[in-house]
């Protein structure tokens, strides 16, 4: 698996990533800087980062959805690419149009940093196969905007094509207010787009993929996408 | 030419710094504060001098870049 990272300025998450891509997949992660017109060649899957681009100005991932790396995200999505994007990156890719809908200020006004549990929804994704439906995983979160939010239609219209792939739960799996810690409409934590190729998600898989990070439940989404296309190829 | 961009919420959507301000107002006394939301203002000034070209300047501002019309409205205003 060919994987790019974009880096923005201001994003602070690309090695992390980069070394979990690395982990899973044995190939070294293209770093792409937001000023490039064109992925490289051969790019498998692209990633937009976690961070805080261009300090969060105007609102989160506003201004780096707006930079001309985004134009060529959006032709390679359009192709059927496979796009994942990790807290500040899902901020990203809802503020570019590639996701519906936003992520507003956590309901409780502080930013969270520790970690959450979360319920895979399907197994039947690449983004999802490295696990089991209604698994329950451990993940870090680190945001003060994570709360997603979308008009009744879309929320309604996301249930019912399954594109909530992750939710917030408690360690036993149940979704509940409790464990819906900073408000999410539905306890959502990671979503895709109409055609299943598009992954936006507010925890940080990547920082769960060794022992000496103390868990290693984020291992599945990356092993999942590495196991796609070795599938495909 | 001078403009003003000023982009709200809509109505609706919920909006936890607004409550924490009006919070913040009842506590210091200030009376009569029904409630508060939060809303940013662009003080924006423009080359061009034809307040038509203007507007349509301002709006392609807002839609594009300002606001986020999935949950945000926006008033355009040139103030000559």
């Amino acid at each position: 698996m060919k994987s790019a990272v974009l880096v923005f300025p201001g994003i602070n998450r690309e090695r992390d990533m980069a070394r979990a891509l690395k982990l899973a997949s044995g190939n070294e992660t293209a770093m792409v800087w937001h000023a490039e017109t064109a992925l490289p060649q051969g790019t498998d899957l692209v990633v937009v980062p976690g961070g805080f681009s261009y300090g969060d100005y105007l609102r989160c991932g506003a201004i780096a959805a707006r930079a001309p790396v985004m134009d060529a995200v959006r032709d390679f999505a359009a192709k059927g690419g496979l796009v994942l994007g990790v807290c500040n990156g899902f901020q990203i890719l809802c503020e570019s149009g590639l996701l519906p809908g936003v992520l507003m200020r956590n309901a409780g006004l502080k930013f969270v940093c520790r970690d959450v549990h979360m319920k895979v929804e399907r197994s039947d994704t690449p983004f999802t196969r490295g696990y089991n439906a209604g698994q329950v995983i451990r993940v870090p979160v680190a945001h003060g905007e994570g709360n997603y939010e979308a008009d009744e239609e879309t929320l309604k219209r996301l249930e019912g094509e399954g594109r909530v792939l992750y939710r917030y739960c408690s360690p036993e799996g149940v979704v509940d207010e409790a464990s819906n810690f900073n408000g999410a409409a539905h306890s959502i934590a990671g979503i895709v787009n109409e055609r299943g190729n598009v992954l936006g998600m507010m925890p940080h898989p990547e920082n769960h993929v060794e022992e000496i990070m103390g868990c290693t439940d984020g291992r599945g989404l990356f092993a999942g996408l590495v196991q796609q296309f070795e599938k495909a190829a | 030419m001078k403009a003003r961009v000023t982009v709200t919420l809509k109505s609706g959507i919920l909006d936890p710094q607004g409550k924490a301000i009006e919070g913040a107002l009842k506590s210091l006394g200030v009376d009569g504060i029904a409630s508060v939301r939060q809303g940013k203002v662009f003080d924006i000034e423009l080359a061009a001098t034809d307040k038509a070209k203007a507007e349509a300047a301002l709006k392609a501002a807002a839609d594009k870049l300002l606001a986020n019309t999935v949950i945000e409205n926006y008033r355009v205003e040139v103030l000559g």
